[in-house]
């Protein structure tokens, strides 16, 4: 019988009421890259936290290397050789990449602990010779513990060794507030490799990285793989499962659908086996007759609450019934874009015009009142736009509540009926609509989130990560309400993650790199590689074509001699 | 080659959802508890615990001078609880109401001093109550207005104006217009009559005033978080303040109106107890009694429910009022009366664990393989038990 690197069995575990698998299966071989793919909520996260040791299995059992194993702890699982890099980063920020990576170093060094074991496990010697020995060795275990409690002088240079071993660029005494996300993620991997590890998770490993990044990472990954290490990468983007795995085991709502290899299969194969019935991968991208522009930025520049400049004189404009992307690597400045549109931000200097009419320095109730509206969905959802705790038909009233300004009291009546509307359009699943929001799954959020904002008739609607976190179901019904929007002539900026969709949805693709625009380009002509060399810096469009005035519309409403 | 499995005795699984009968269970459950070891405690001084307990309730309503002295105890706990709540509502953590209702009682004594019994006693009261809700609300406005001109902590704000208002008064008896005249230990002036509050009699029974002011503002507080915009905004910021934000909220004026509001109930109940009969009518440095500590803990305890505070402040009136009597008639040390306070008031918010997390004991059966359904509990909510 062949043995595997790991294999689950029969995996069953609930959280309460709901189960998050359910007799789940699953095994790697070494020197393997499996791809664990799965919707949001399929338990695919779940399942891996089990191996990891940070949840136990309700039933079923676990063994690496043949042997049944019990993981009851992080700690556990990291003696097993187990490592996970989550897709939440584990860093502290002030340390310094060795200094992270040496805070979870083992006190005992692994050698003296197999050989106290093997001391323990030979019952056939003497007593006296086995009790010296071990006494010896408890010495030496002592005394490494010891020096454990001290930093080591060399431990940037063991680091560092291991960093040349697997082909990453990474500077062991650069601190981690310093790094990028794809550096603080090398650390992460270096981290777990440094443990031991030879089973390596990986969630979600690309979410956050630039094309070329990605690049990066598959490279490392191969080399991996090549010194017998087993790879299991969650994801739910299809093109990376068919470029970088061997197989691909696929979860549907807690369950084990099969596994194939990926050399047998292809997208469409995948996404209905993922889904459970047939899907039109394919993003509908209306054509309408674009309007004036609607909202006009010119050399806006805005600072973060750091006080540096996160967006430097960006101009762009929106016309109705247009989709335009906004890509860049997270923190270049979206955020900081979006809020001060929706008037929350100081702008330092620069004109944001909607119709003409300038909105610089308007308060957010005023701005909402134009008929701009924005949502942000944050990494964790739920920081700006619902107010967590309040139920449903509560967060429907939250922008206009104030009307009837005479009544001192909020009308519920209406916002009820609102979050009904939303809730029966939308498809939200909730036990009722004063359910609490936070109680809701990431999708229904987002839907509770982007129903209020249609409903309000916005005609510029300002989204940045919308789909964040969402199933495929949940995505194209929100692609399907933006573009509903767009057919009726409201103007969208649509700040997006995903290269691939917005190449699909939107209509241009504006590209921010620490703040300043790189380029506009139309998502029709564009590629992958070009975005990415933007996203990067590497290509400024912008510079490029200076004489050409990008990011401003021929027919601008904004006056060029009040603007000077 | 199977390991030990090592399963925690019992661990704490974070509950779905808090249903009301659910708290109301527990908390019983909790307050038996302390008394059963408050008994044991008892017994060892050498007093039976059970005539003892008999009569902390019991004694509240034996006659109806002793059931009048337990509304007066309730009423001014009530209003602070109230005040207090509202701050909280908003994740304004105002600690400071121990200062917010010795000022209250101060500006009332000195608007008290300066009218005499020169307008109609009804006016007068009304006016020294109010001018003492506003010097409450103008103490804990001050560290409202440092918390949003200048991001101040208002935890440690609101403790050190503690500090400043009860040395402040402790100053007054230096000062001729509020000390009595006369030698010998310095006590203040008591309040013109014409600011005392009247009884209200039904039959036997007789209650201050201040008892129907509390329940309108118990009604009253339910009301405004409940149905009111600014109960709405309250809320809106208290849970997501960026959320706030983003909905045109003015967060800075609604959290230094919700501030004032608190400290106006608080510097009311001040005003209130000075008023009353229970101070003598007087101005004291002890004339907060705790209260603003206690306030704190029947606020949170309660979740910031009104109800639930009317509740939770009878219930820790009668505690210390039927200490005082079970002090006085069976001679049980103060001491001991405190220290049963202290051990419901423990228990209780060790209890409190239990109404947000379920525990789950160990299995004594290793089923691992038995495909057994029972919910196991998740490391990630026994990590945040602790915090609970």
């Amino acid at each position: 019988m062949e043995t595997f690197a790991v294999q689950l069995k029969n995996i069953t575990k609930t959280f309460g009421s709901v189960v998050a698998n359910h007799n789940v299966s699953l095994d790697v071989r070494q020197g393997e890259i499996l791809a664990l793919l799965g919707e949001n909520g399929s338990g695919k996260t779940t399942l891996m936290n089990m191996l990891s040791g940070i949840y136990r299995p309700d039933s079923g059992s676990i063994c690496i290397d043949g042997r049944e194993v019990s993981i009851q702890s992080p700690e556990d699982a990291k003696r097993l050789g187990i490592g996970m890099v989550h897709q939440h980063f584990k860093l502290v920020d002030i340390f310094t990449a060795a200094d992270n990576i040496w805070m979870g170093m083992e006190p005992t060094p692994f050698g003296l602990r197999e050989k106290c074991k093997a001391v323990d496990a030979r019952k056939g010697e003497r007593g006296f010779f086995r009790l010296a020995k071990k006494t010896g060795l408890v010495f030496r275990c002592a005394g490494a513990r010891f020096k454990g409690w001290f930093l080591s002088k060399k431990r940037n240079a063991r680091v560092a060794g291991i960093v040349q071993k697997f082909g990453f660029e990474l500077d062991p005494a650069k601190k981690v507030y310093d790094m990028s996300v794809s550096e603080k993620q090398t650390l992460e991997i270096v981290k777990v490799l440094t443990y031991g590890a030879r089973i390596i998770v990986l969630d979600e490993p690309t979410a956050v990285l630039t094309v070329q990044e990605i690049e990066k990472l598959f490279a490392v990954m191969r080399r991996m793989k090549e010194s017998g290490h087993a790879i299991i990468i969650i994801t739910h983007k299809l093109n990376e499962v068919m470029e970088i795995s061997d197989r691909v085991a696929i979860m549907r709502k807690g369950e084990s659908v099969g596994v194939v290899n990926t050399a047998d299969t292809d997208e469409q194969q995948l996404t209905e086996l993922m889904v459970g019935h047939k899907v039109d991968l394919k993003i509908r991208r209306p054509e309408v007759q674009f309007d004036r522009p609607l909202l006009e930025v010119r050399d806006l520049t805005v600072r973060s609450d750091e006080g540096s400049v996160a967006v430097d004189k960006v101009s762009f404009y929106i016309r109705g019934g247009e989709i335009l992307g906004v890509a860049g690597i997270s923190g270049c400045g979206q955020r900081e874009l979006c809020e001060a549109i929706a008037g929350l931000r100081k702008v330092e200097s620069g004109r944001i015009s909607h119709e003409g009419k300038d909105l610089v320095g308007l308060p957010p109730r005023e701005i909402i009142a134009e008929g701009i509206s924005m949502s942000f969905i944050p990494e964790d959802r739920l920081g700006m736009g619902l107010a967590p705790s309040l139920s449903i038909a509560d967060n429907m009233c939250l922008k206009d509540y104030g009307e009837n300004k005479w009544n001192p009291v909020v009308n519920r009546k209406k916002a009820r009926a609102k979050a009904r509307y939303v809730v029966e359009e939308l498809g939200v699943v909730t036990p009722s609509i004063e359910t609490p929001v936070r109680r809701l799954s990431g999708g229904n959020v987002q839907k509770v989130l982007v129903g209020r904002e249609i409903i309000g008739n916005p005609n510029v609607i300002v989204t940045a990560y919308p789909v964040r976190g969402l199933d495929i179901n949940s995505s194209y019904a929100i692609y399907d309400i933006l573009n509903l929007q767009k057919e009726k002539g409201v103007g969208i900026l649509f700040v997006g993650e995903d290269l691939d969709v917005m190449m699909e949805l939107c209509d241009k693709i504006l590209v921010l790199c620490h703040g300043r625009v790189m380029g506009v380009v139309h998502a029709q002509k564009t590629s992958k590689e070009e975005l990415g060399l933007m996203m990067t810096g590497s290509l400024d469009l912008v510079s490029l074509k200076e004489d050409k005035h990008l990011g401003i519309a021929r027919d601008s409403g904004i006056d060029d001699k009040e603007s000077a | 080659m199977k390991e030990k499995v090592k399963q925690p005795f019992v661990r704490f699984v974070r509950r779905e959802n808090v249903t009301v009968r659910r708290t109301a269970a527990v908390l019983t459950a909790a307050i038996l508890f302390a008394l059963v070891l408050g008994a044991v405690l008892l017994a060892f001084n050498g007093t039976d615990p059970f005539s003892f307990y008999w009569t902390v309730i019991s004694g509240n309503f034996a006659n109806a001078i002793a059931f009048r002295n337990l509304i007066r105890a309730i009423v001014p706990l009530l209003i602070t609880s109230l005040g207090i709540a509202v701050a909280f509502k908003l994740k304004f953590w105002n600690i400071g109401a121990e200062g917010q209702f010795m000022m209250g009682a101060f500006f009332a004594m000195t608007a008290s001093l300066l009218l005499g019994n020169a307008l109609p006693s009804f006016l007068t009261v009304v006016l020294v109550a109010l001018i003492g809700g506003l010097g409450g609300a103008l103490f804990g406005g001050i560290v409202g207005f440092f918390k949003v001109k200048f991001g101040t902590n208002e935890t440690l704000l609101t403790l050190m104006f503690n500090y400043i208002a009860q040395y402040f008064v402790a100053y007054l008896l230096n000062v001729d217009f509020y000390r009595r005249p006369g030698g010998g230990i310095p006590v203040f002036k008591s309040l013109p009559t014409s600011a005392w509050l009247s009884e209200i009699r039904i039959g036997n029974f007789s209650f201050d005033t201040a008892l129907i002011v509390a329940l309108i503002l118990v009604t009253g507080i339910f009301l405004y978080f409940k149905y009111t915009k600014h109960g709405y905004e309250i809320a809106v910021v208290g849970d997501s303040p960026n959320t706030a934000l983003y909905a045109g909220m003015n967060v800075k004026k609604i959290t230094l109106r919700t501030v004032l509001l608190s400290a106006f109930l608080v510097g009311l109940a001040g005003a209130l107890q000075l008023q009353g009969p229970a101070s003598g009518h007087t101005m004291s440095t002890g004339i907060t009694g705790g209260m603003g500590w206690t306030g704190i803990i029947i606020a949170w305890l309660c979740r910031l429910n009104p109800f639930g505070i009317l509740l939770g402040s009878s219930l820790m009136g009668i505690l210390e009022r039927g200490c005082e009597i079970a002090r006085l008639n069976s001679g049980v040390s103060a001491a001991s009366a405190d220290i049963l306070q202290g051990i419901i008031l423990f228990s209780v918010l060790a209890f409190d664990l239990f109404i947000r997390f379920k525990p789950v004991f160990r299995k004594k059966t290793e089923g691992l393989k038995g495909g057994s359904d029972e919910t196991a509990g998740q490391p990630g909510s026994d990590a945040t038990a602790g915090e609970g």
